[in-house]
């Protein structure tokens, strides 16, 4: 009879990753801190984790280049898009401003 | 005849390798679906995100929705996400009973996440919060709300119906340790159901 047991990664190390993260993520929306130290930290926190899933869980981390190549792609499309929104967002705030400016005036 | 017979040996030859050629085709194919559909959430979750900012009245999400049960569906996806690890590297290592098993969990945290999902919704709905109205302020929160959740909703709905495929061909011991990719491929977009909802539950819930 052959031996069928592999060397599997530690999947409950990780587990016990993603729940303390998931934990802390939930603590510090309720820390005294600036709105953009928690947004920082709970992106952080988050990307940590898909990296932590997507790397052991998904097996990244032992595959071939190609899938990782093919899994990063999505994240730089999005971040490319984030940048080509900004400033239609940053338009958008202006012409609030202005069409709410005679409104208020006339209060 | 003989024509018939060289196209059959050409058909015969297998594609040349190259340093890029994957381990398995369907793996490959699977991955190349996910990319495309991340790029779906990822155009959902921006759009939030732009909606957001652009709005003078968006409800702050933590205080509307609450956090408590959705930090369970979370906790719950995480465990979920385990035990498909566990249930392919039981097969990968022969062990049939505890493979099935494993299955078994796997698909019920699917189900369980659904039925906590389908109560979150009914009970967002009674206090007001529609796809086109929203007690709380910006009426956009209702729509974006819905259309994230939803879509990821419906990726955990194929996902159970996928996994309880692949549970029923394991049932007729169709795999084992030198053929277990359909249950990686299967545990691949399972794990990617379960990073997305990371994503979501941060910037739809929590930030």
């Amino acid at each position: 009879m052959t031996d069928t047991h592999r060397e599997h990664p530690n999947y409950m190390a990780i587990f016990w990753w993603l729940l303390a993260l998931t934990i802390l993520e939930v603590g510090v929306i309720y820390l005294p801190l600036a709105k953009t130290a928690i947004a920082i930290l709970l992106v952080g926190m988050a990307l940590t984790k898909a990296a932590l899933v997507g790397l052991y869980f998904m097996h990244l981390r032992f595959e071939r280049v190609t899938l990782s190549l093919i899994a990063i792609t999505p994240l730089v499309i999005c971040v490319f898009l984030i940048l080509m929104l900004t400033p239609d967002l940053t338009a958008v705030v202006h012409m609030t401003e202005k069409t709410t400016a005679p409104a208020e005036a006339h209060h | 005849m003989s024509e018939a017979a060289t196209v059959d040996h050409a058909l015969e030859v297998p594609p040349a390798e190259t340093p890029l050629t994957p381990e398995s085709w369907g793996k490959l194919g699977m991955w190349l679906f996910l990319a495309g559909d991340a790029m779906s959430f990822g155009a959902l979750l921006a759009g939030y995100g732009a909606m957001r900012y652009a709005s003078g009245d968006w409800p702050n999400p933590a205080e509307t929705l609450g956090i408590s049960l959705t930090a369970f569906m979370t906790f719950l996806l995480i465990c979920s996400s385990v035990t498909m690890v566990k249930a392919l590297a039981a097969i990968q290592d022969g062990e049939q009973a505890k493979f099935i098993r494993f299955m078994c969990l796997t698909i019920l945290g699917g189900i369980i996440f659904l039925s906590l999902q389908a109560y979150e919704w009914t009970h967002l709905i009674h206090r007001g919060l529609t796809l086109t109205g929203n007690p709380w302020g910006a009426s956009l929160f209702g729509s974006t709300f819905y259309v994230a959740t939803g879509f990821h909703g419906l990726h955990v709905t194929a996902g159970v119906v996928y996994l309880t495929c692949i549970l029923i061909q394991g049932l007729r011991g169709k795999y084992g340790p030198n053929n277990a990719t359909p249950v990686e491929i299967v545990g691949l977009y399972w794990h990617f159901v379960d990073l997305v909802w990371i994503l979501v539950f941060t910037f739809v819930y929590l930030l």
